[in-house]
């Protein structure tokens, strides 16, 4: 078993913190995993990504060039990285900021490639946590794979939040399991 | 008790592995990326009652190791590849003056200021002449957090053990990165330092520790003296290989690129691909026996790749080391452009092929 995950989206949106929270789960649960940030002078605002491995066996590569799943928040990362998808692989898309129309050749970018389109924002929004929209996508991902258990995934989130934003527990996780929900309905 | 498992930076892994080997004094200035060092050790050593001080620069913080590793402390700096220039004055008198400490460079591009990307550049300046004069570090490259960690906290053994300083040469991939981390307890020794530190002469006669000898003989005694220890250093050798006998291409890498050229010779040996791999984890002493004795595994001659984040300095190693009995190929990256796996795999291929056609 080997899962390998890139997150994109825009600088401030939580990128890196939902892929090492995705990572910091993944070792909870039991897995080995490695979590690289890009490593850039990148400022809120700009696209920002991360690598996920989470596996069963020894990682020895953490940088990967053609993921099998994809999380992403904006339009400038879908361009970026669906080329890179692995064919027949997952990418998980947000629906209010990247919009099928406005994207020359999507039919060729997305050959072979399952995209799932699920409305981020306006469900972190919803969920009241507009903020908190990469927790909604990690929630959709974990709803489609199901590789951790819900206690798992909180003991993940109270570390990640840590005492200082221990406060900012429930709102996150409301939208978290906003985006299992979606993810059920799709 | 089972150990703790956390998951953090290589950087972070280095300064628990420094706790853990006994570390009681650091000294350094902020520069990316390693800066998770000096904010973990700046908020663990005052709790063990240890020193933290940031100086005003590279400079005065290598000073303040050299003071601090002559009155008997166990002592680190960190620092990233420009900074680590301006230290290389300090570094050749630590040398001379036989004191222990451990010395981190998180390696990014260069030369100049470079950039703060992964890089392997600093493999000469840390291998061959850390500073002026004859001198040599005994030198680590970890390419995991777990090796990070163990290497660390050996080197205050080893640097204590020869009285010279360990550098641990990483880089900002596996810095800046994060995996899991077993926080174990490790076994590490407490060499008696009273017979030699500057700890004030009551009821003892004074001591000196100076590099100056102006009498010829006397420096090439102290040179001497120096070149055996580098030589005793050979006992603490460290690599990895996998390696049946029968390869005809050998993949040679260090440090964080080792775990790219790791999962595509493990790849292309799951095919049946002929692939061996050798990492070397000390970097000075180098493993040169053991490679030689790879190349000698065999009648046939083997093709030695040599992978790097620079323009090519280790593969001279390889090459010394190999004495001819292989062909050695230079496959180099500078810094900034990260080769994945796949490529990686394309370029073994490439050379297996050119290997098997009829030389002309």
């Amino acid at each position: 078993m080997r899962f390998e995950i890139i997150l994109s989206g825009f600088g401030g949106q939580g990128v890196l913190f939902a892929g090492n929270l995705l990572a910091l789960a993944g070792m909870y649960r039991g897995y080995q995993v490695s979590f690289l940030p890009v490593y850039g002078p990148e400022m809120r605002g700009g696209t920002c990504h991360c690598t996920v491995v989470i596996s069963d066996k020894d990682i020895a590569s953490p940088l990967v060039k053609e993921p099998g799943y994809l999380i992403i928040l904006n339009l400038p990362s879908f361009l970026k990285f669906i080329p890179r998808l692995k064919k027949g692989g997952v990418a998980l898309v947000n629906e209010d900021l990247v919009k099928r129309d406005e994207i020359e050749n999507y039919e060729e970018l997305t050959h072979h490639k399952r995209v799932i389109y699920v409305p981020f924002s306006s469900l972190a929004e919803e969920a009241g946590a507009p903020l908190a929209l990469n927790l909604c996508a990690l929630g959709a991902f974990n709803g489609l794979l199901k590789l951790f258990s819900e206690d798992v995934f909180v003991r993940a989130l109270k570390e990640m939040l840590g005492k200082s934003k221990a406060h900012l527990f429930e709102a996150n996780f409301r939208a978290y399991l906003k985006g299992i929900e979606a993810i059920n309905k799709v | 008790m089972k150990d703790k498992r956390i998951l953090v930076k290589g950087v972070e892994a280095i300064a628990f592995g420094a706790l853990e080997g006994g570390c009681n004094c650091y000294f350094g200035y902020p520069i990316t990326p390693q800066n998770e060092i000096p904010e973990l050790m700046s908020v663990e050593l005052p709790k063990r009652g240890g020193v933290f001080l940031q100086a005003e620069s590279e400079t005065s913080a290598i000073n303040m190791v050299l003071g601090a590793s002559a009155v008997g402390a166990r002592v680190m700096t960190s620092s990233s590849s420009p900074g680590i220039s301006l230290m290389s004055e300090g570094f050749s008198y630590l040398i001379a003056l036989e004191l222990p400490c451990v010395i981190v460079n998180v390696m990014r591009g260069g030369p100049g200021l470079g950039g703060i990307e992964a890089s392997q550049g600093d493999y000469f300046q840390a291998v061959k002449a850390p500073g002026h004069g004859d001198g040599k570090f005994l030198v680590f490259a970890p390419y995991s957090c777990d090796e990070a960690y163990e290497l660390t906290a050996k080197a205050f053994e080893l640097a204590d053990k020869y009285r010279n300083p360990v550098m641990i040469l990483s880089d900002a991939i596996l810095g800046q990165m994060k995996e899991p981390l077993t926080l174990k307890p490790l076994k590490i020794k407490r060499i008696k330092k009273d017979d030699w530190i500057l700890n004030g002469a009551k009821d003892r006669p004074a001591r000196v520790i100076k590099s100056l000898f102006l009498d010829s003989a006397e420096l090439a005694e102290r040179n001497r003296k120096l070149k055996k220890k580098y030589q005793m250093m050979e006992k603490e050798i460290r690599y990895e290989k996998i390696f049946e006998g029968n390869e005809d291409i050998i993949v040679v890498s260090f440090g964080s690129m080792a775990r790219l050229c790791k999962e595509a010779v493990l790849n292309l040996r799951e095919k049946g691909y002929p692939v061996g791999f050798f990492r070397p984890i000390t970097l000075y002493p180098f493993p040169r026996f053991t490679l030689f004795k790879l190349a000698e595994a065999s009648q046939r001659k083997k093709r030695f790749m040599v992978f790097e984040l620079n323009c090519g300095q280790m593969v001279e190693d390889v090459a010394s080391s190999i004495c001819g009995r292989g062909d050695t190929y230079s496959v180099f990256y500078p810094p900034s452009i990260l080769p994945f796996p796949e490529d990686i795999e394309k370029e073994i291929k490439k050379c297996l092929k050119y290997s098997n056609s009829p030389k002309v």
